[in-house]
């Protein structure tokens, strides 16, 4: 089970509500997925209206929301829109995103960093959307974020892991736990994040855009369970050259 | 400063691309000036399916299966410009009106309560009637009503903008109308408007001012749609790069040869618009892409899913028309009459989302001490 701040979660797929084809398709989606986070924009809900065409289809007893601050382009944005989350009924918990940049949506480590001391110091549970900056990770750690969300790939790319190499020691150093966010556009790409030892994925677009979103929230579910059953079963180490399967390490030599 | 190419050698640029440029610049992720124009030219024509295809798949990758809606909501039909191609026009003989704060606010009630959440202020350029202050007290009296609102109006300067961005103005946009100097000084007779590179620097005024997004546009049927098209990818790379943290938008006004009774100096066709629109969406996959209600409904639903990301529905161009629907003095005429709820199933029936909320006011709430100076 992966807890977070206090909270259990038995899948470790989180989702996100962005670029349906309706809030009908998206309701279906995210039920087959099996997920029980999914993250939606404030920019986008008015989570004070239950006639919301995405609240109006999202049970709050099965999901946990975790209201996101899209849009941000610096600090004192976000934290302004976290407080406003609260303030309409969406909780304490927030995933902090500070993306100045509207084209590619990369996170602003300055911003983030500060924005993350303030609501936290404000009593908020903070899960960062971050570039896959070990240092940065330890950072938002210490200054008191519940999670860190290192990006796999830029957002709304489906290139996968292209950071794994960062991502593999932020799992490493974490005392928190690691979700990666951004960038997974297959299951397989899931199944890696979680085979690398990551607490959870999140994965949006993919579904989302997908010929079949329902289909494929199904898919992702299944490579997200098998990549941490991989990592948990402990995976073989990879090698650059073939070793026999009954090892003898040529130490046939040795008498005693 | 963004300085404007020669137009006559943008022409003879996209004139020298041949099949093969057109077939590089199919082939490529990252597209430059040089493959825009090779998509703009006649040589590209035979490739607008495929061109259709790869523009609708970077669509739904960067916007997903949404569009966004918004209504503009004209404030004022007064304008000391002449321009011979609008409405508007100053020797115009037609009745001209200026909304009160109190009409106004009715007008956006309106809209409101028909389900908007985005919308676009317009006027006509007489700052005495429409200035700064103006526009401030409407925003102000706005902001709280909606998530998002943009303003279409004369040019004005960084400060001003910076003011009205304060008020709650969220984007601005302005179209240079055409990038062809030439064209440009033949069509606007008089009034400030024949300054052609005050308002070039425009986008970038607002842009400094720190609005979140910048529009541009042109007005399609006055010159070369081909050079205009490359003349805006100009403009556009210059914006990202000196202003990577504002949103960048195109529309795509284009004079009707049907409708209204200037006819345009070079005559965009459907076809041509779509090149146009698919080759700007290929150039820069971000770009949000504007089609109005000028455009009539069976080509603005046909091109749902393959490039535009934002629609106006049940538009009225006559200051105070929506209140008023026997109120005359339109700016030009409406090509798509259906209502919102028309138009989101129209967007549903494509299999996709029509969005309505998609911003939030909360954004531009400064600390009261930093939002009213005057």
């Amino acid at each position: 089970m992966l807890t977070i701040a206090g909270k259990t979660f038995r899948s470790r797929l989180f989702t996100g509500t962005g670029k349906f084809s309706s809030p009908e398709v998206m309701q279906e989606a995210l039920l087959a997925s099996g997920s029980e986070m999914v993250t939606v924009a404030l920019r986008r809900v008015d989570l004070a209206n239950p006639a919301d065409d995405i609240m109006r289809v999202l049970d709050r007893d099965h999901f946990f929301f975790l209201p996101n601050t899209a849009g941000a382009r610096n600090a004192a944005e976000a934290v302004r829109l976290a407080k406003l989350a609260q303030a309409s009924g969406g909780g304490n918990w927030v995933k902090l995103e500070v993306t100045p940049d509207p084209r590619t949506l990369l996170p602003d480590p300055v911003e983030t960093l500060i924005a993350t001391e303030e609501l936290v110091k404000a009593g908020f549970v903070v899960l960062p959307y971050m570039n896959a900056d070990p240092i940065l990770a330890l950072r938002l750690q210490d200054a008191g974020a519940a999670a860190v969300m290192p990006l796999g790939s830029p957002i709304g790319t489906n290139q996968g892991v292209l950071t794994r190499f960062q991502v593999a020691i932020i799992i490493e150093q974490a005392r928190v736990p690691v979700v990666v966010d951004a960038g997974i556009g297959a299951p397989s790409h899931a199944a890696e994040a979680m085979e690398m030892g990551a607490d959870a994925v999140l994965v949006n677009t993919a579904i989302a855009v997908a010929g079949d979103p329902v289909r494929m929230a199904q898919a992702f579910a299944k490579a997200v369970e098998a990549g941490r059953e991989a990592y948990e079963a402990g995976l073989g180490a990879r090698r650059t050259e073939a070793e026999a399967s009954s090892p003898q390490g040529g130490l046939d030599f040795l008498r005693e | 400063m963004f300085v404007a190419p020669d137009f006559q050698q943008l022409r003879a640029r996209i004139a020298a691309s041949g099949p093969e440029a057109v077939e590089r610049a199919l082939a490529k992720g990252r597209l430059e000036l040089d493959d825009l124009a090779a998509l703009l030219s006649p040589a590209a024509e035979s490739s607008l399916a495929v061109m259709a295809q790869r523009s609708a798949q970077l669509t739904r990758q960067r916007f997903g299966n949404v569009i966004q809606l918004y209504a503009p909501l004209y404030l004022s039909s007064f304008c000391t410009n002449r321009c011979a191609y609008c409405g508007f026009s100053a020797g115009n003989a037609m009745p001209r009106r200026v909304l009160s704060f109190e009409e106004a606010e009715a007008e956006a009630m309106i809209l409101h309560d028909r389900g908007f959440s985005h919308i676009l202020l317009v006027s006509g350029e007489a700052p005495a009637k429409v200035g700064v202050e103006y526009l401030e007290t409407v925003a102000l009296r706005l902001r709280d009503k909606f998530a998002a609102i943009a303003i279409e109006v004369q040019p004005l300067e960084t400060d001003e903008y910076a003011r009205l961005f304060a008020a709650g103005i969220t984007s601005v946009a302005v179209y240079q109308e055409t990038y062809d100097r030439t064209v440009y000084d033949q069509v606007h007779l008089a009034g400030k408007k024949r300054d052609f590179d005050y308002r070039l620097a425009t986008p970038e005024r607002a842009a400094t001012a720190g609005l979140r997004e910048v529009g541009i546009g042109a007005l399609l049927g006055l010159s070369d749609w081909r050079a205009e098209g490359l003349a805006m990818g100009h403009h556009l790379s210059y914006l990202r790069k000196a202003f990577w943290r504002t949103g960048l938008t195109v529309s795509f006004p284009r004079i009707r040869p049907a409708k209204g009774e200037f006819a345009p100096l070079m005559p965009v066709s459907e076809r041509d618009l779509t090149q146009l629109i698919f080759a700007l969406r290929l150039f820069d996959p971000d770009l949000g892409l504007y089609l109005s209600t000028r455009e009539e409904a069976r080509y603005r639903d046909g091109m749902l899913g393959l490039g535009p990301t934002r629609y106006s529905a049940g538009s009225c161009t006559v200051p105070g028309g929506y209140g008023d629907t026997a109120a005359t003095g339109a700016q030009f005429e409406i090509g798509d009459q259906r209502s919102l709820d028309e138009v989101s199933e129209a967007i549903r029936a494509k299999g996709l989302d029509p969005v309505r909320k998609d911003w939030d006011a909360v954004f531009q709430q400064q600390d009261q001490g930093r939002r009213r100076a005057a």
